[in-house]
């Protein structure tokens, strides 16, 4: 049953006479018409709490080689610029730009017009409003002192009735759709909007609940935060990765078969591995293996997922020179891969107990959250955009240099949260060792990192500005997307 | 429909799967947890731990100004790194410890040190070193407070934000503050000036100063005098 639930890639969805290809066209601009009010709502408020969080970003790095830069503003003190830089980070730009994707994706996979856009937008609203109070309350120093469930009850419950008002739609969507066996991207779209609301309830009733108390609450917020990262994430990239790579090149994903394994095995195993960021504390032992041993079994995941993007890409490389769409995806695709196994590593207890408390888990949680989502969300906005306003995207230098700023930029901010943290768990290890003077050396990193962060702020204000000269319709005549360089260019 | 319908079934499946091994078991199996009690003359009292209501203020400044964002509240055993070597604590800590936290801050990140006992008077962070750089202080709380206001004149390479926001400078009237901060250096106030610790700062000081999760328990091997427990 499994296999066969697959439908062919929407690129094998060729034409048969030159009218069903014009009756094809209509359709799809009818869609992306109904659907163009709430994507553009979610693309454009996703971006401006990108720069927020570029700015929060900024702040908290400056803030860790120069402890007194901006301490004396109770509302910029580190202990409040990180979870809100971290809740902007996720909630703001990741939530909303995954919705617009998915929105977009699920109306087109699905082939459905979507009725009263207006409700998505109303839900978008909600969110919006409370995600802003939640951020303003942490700022203020209001947070409910849980890791990574921050945002206070009544702020949360704004937000999650503006969630289900999308996920509502969003199922609506699947259950008249028109194109029969669903795409695998589907698939991961419905998990995704299935499991994110119930989480995210389930963790803030149980933070409310007066008998939840003591490690189970941190217990709690392990679990609701990873949910968050590797099943919410994970499936709107892995959906979107899974329509653009194909879709660009032009050629179907090289096997369903290896997909929906990799499907199963995700759904099965990636609720389960909560509790690995608990390995070592004052929780029950069998409760961390279970999530370790869940972690190891979703290797099956991360061999079929990465063996079938790359070997759809196989004799098309040369496409990440041309399409921006493919640079940022594949970009993506190939950091999920890196992401996974490093997860995978990381989470044996023997690695874990060097590595845990140290800025390699930054460096883990960035590398899903930014180098894998992220650049799949960027790539998702490059395809999705010209189709929803009319018009080509500007100019290619701004794309080049847009994914330089990230890629670059977001790649050695990672690469320099993982050194340091492994210098500094293994500089622990020594008992001998000073802890203060430990910390001290670890400046040269941090100092990285802030460099780092420079060079993302500069990708992505040219993201933003080019976003925003799309909105006002700016940019090349609509028809031929805009490239780096015309294919076909270096095939000698 | 009928493919469809499978999927959804995986889907919900999966999710009460994760939700009941990960949230619903844990809680069934800490739910019960009491403290550890001792037999006193036919009475069963409670030893550990016991509930301290005074310092929620203090717990609450701790949440608000985010510290547990550099600091952990959780040691780990001997084999799981060098807490306990490093003199953060005796023993590692266990979900018993935390049975009257209705929110426990164990912390994800050590860019300072684990402050689990941070009020116990063994607790020190140098390793026993004769070296006079390195030399534990003491610390009580004028220390903490005079660290919070600017950690570096207690610890000369600290990393440690300053929570200056948390006093106040004021105009000596008459008298001398009793809890006036010996500043010295660069950070001396003007003539005439003293700087006094808010009833924030206060509260945080008494809550750091009443951590101590060193009482031995049964669970942990080698901690508990085998009389004492029950
Ligand atoms: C940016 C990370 C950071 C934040 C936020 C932070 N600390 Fe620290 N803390 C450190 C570092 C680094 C040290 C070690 C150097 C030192 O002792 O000053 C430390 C040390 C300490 C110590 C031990 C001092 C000793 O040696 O006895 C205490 C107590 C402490 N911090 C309390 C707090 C409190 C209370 C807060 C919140 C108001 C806080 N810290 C916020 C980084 C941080």
């Amino acid at each position: 049953m499994t296999a066969a639930a697959l439908a062919p890639t929407p690129t094998t969805a060729a034409p048969a006479a030159p009218s069903a290809a014009q009756a094809l066209a209509t359709e799809r601009a009818a869609i992306d018409a109904s659907a163009s009010g709430p994507v553009l709502f979610c693309f454009g408020n996703a971006i401006l709490w990108l720069l927020l969080t570029t700015v929060l970003g900024l702040i908290s790095s400056i803030q860790l080689h120069s402890p007194g830069f901006l301490a004396n503003i109770p509302f910029l003190t580190y202990g409040r610029i990180l979870p809100a830089y971290n809740n902007a980070l996720s909630y703001g730009w990741a939530t909303l730009s995954g919705m617009g994707v998915a929105i977009w994706l699920l109306a087109r996979l699905c082939r459905v017009q979507i009725k009263l856009p207006g409700v998505l937008v109303t839900g978008a609203v909600f969110w919006q409003v409370g995600l802003t109070i939640g951020i303003v309350q942490i700022l203020a120093g209001k947070s409910t002192g849980v890791e990574g469930l921050e945002i206070p009850g009544s702020a949360a419950v704004l937000m999650l009735f503006g969630y289900l008002l999308i996920g509502l739609w969003g199922a609506l969507l699947f259950g008249y759709r028109r194109q029969a066996p669903a795409y695998i991207s589907v698939w991961y779209l419905v998990a995704a909007l299935f499991w994110f609301p119930w989480t995210f309830a389930v963790a803030h009733v149980a933070m409310a609940l007066p008998s939840v108390q003591g490690v189970v609450q941190s217990m709690v917020a392990a679990w609701a935060m990873q949910n968050f990262l590797n099943v919410f994430i994970t499936a709107i990239g892995l959906a979107a990765a899974y329509y653009l790579i194909p879709k660009v090149i032009n050629r179907p994903i090289h096997s369903y078969h290896l997909a929906s394994t990799g499907f199963w095995a995700f759904i099965l195993f990636a609720g389960l591995t909560g509790a690995v960021r608990l390995s070592g504390g004052p929780v029950p032992v069998w409760l961390v293996t279970l999530s370790i041993a869940a972690t190891i079994l979703l290797i099956v995941q991360i061999v079929t997922v990465s063996t079938n993007l790359i070997l759809t890409m196989r004799g098309e490389y040369h496409m990440v020179y041309h399409s921006p769409t493919i640079r940022f995806t594949f970009f993506g695709a190939i950091a999920f891969t890196i992401a996974s196994v490093v997860g995978l590593l990381a989470s044996l207890r023997s690695v874990d107990h060097v590595l845990h408390f140290t800025f390699f888990q930054t460096a883990q949680t960035h590398l899903l959250l930014y180098a894998f989502f992220s650049m799949v969300m960027f790539g998702a906005i490059y395809y999705i955009l010209p189709r929803l306003v009319g018009c080509e995207w500007l100019s290619s230098s701004m794309i080049s240099l847009h994914f330089w700023g990230s890629a670059y930029g977001g790649g050695m901010l990672i690469a320099m949260l993982a050194i340091g943290g492994i210098a500094f768990g293994s500089a622990l290890a020594d008992p001998e060792a000073i802890f203060s003077q430990v910390i001290q050396d670890g400046a040269v990193y941090y100092i990285a990192g802030s460099i780092a962060w420079g060079m993302i702020a500069i990708g992505h204000l040219v993201f933003a500005l080019h976003f925003l000269l799309m909105l006002l319709r700016i940019g090349q005549p609509g028809g031929e997307p805009t490239l780096f360089a015309p294919i076909g260019e270096e095939k000698h | 429909m009928n493919r469809s319908l499978y999927l959804f079934a995986a889907i919900i499946g999966s999710f009460a799967l994760s939700c009941y091994a990960l949230v619903i078991m844990p809680k069934c199996q800490l739910g019960g947890l009491q403290p550890q009690t001792v037999e006193d003359e036919g009475k069963i009292v409670d030893i550990y731990p016991i509930k301290n209501v005074s310092v929620e203020k203090g717990r609450a400044v701790y949440a608000s100004e985010g510290c547990f964002y550099c600091h952990s509240q959780q040691i780990r055993d001997e084999q799981n790194g060098t807490d306990i070597e490093r003199g953060w604590g005796a023993r590692r800590t266990v979900a018993r410890d935390y049975l009257f936290e209705k929110k426990p801050y164990l912390g994800s990140m050590r860019l300072g040190p684990d402050l689990s006992n941070v009020g116990s008077a063994k607790w020190r962070n140098e390793p026993e070193n004769e070296d006079p750089k390195y030399k534990p202080a003491k610390r009580d709380a004028a220390w903490q407070l005079l660290h919070l206001y600017a950690p570096r004149t207690v610890i000369s390479i600290s990393n440690m934000p300053p929570y200056r926001y948390l006093f106040e400078t004021k105009k000596i009237g008459g008298e001398r503050s009793a809890d006036a901060l010996a500043l010295t250096g660069p950070n001396k106030p003007k003539p005439g000036y003293e700087v006094v610790p808010k009833p924030e700062a206060k509260a945080l000081v008494a809550y750091l100063m009443s951590l101590d999760k060193s009482h031995p328990l049964k669970e942990v091997k080698g901690s508990a005098p085998e009389v004492a427990a029950k």
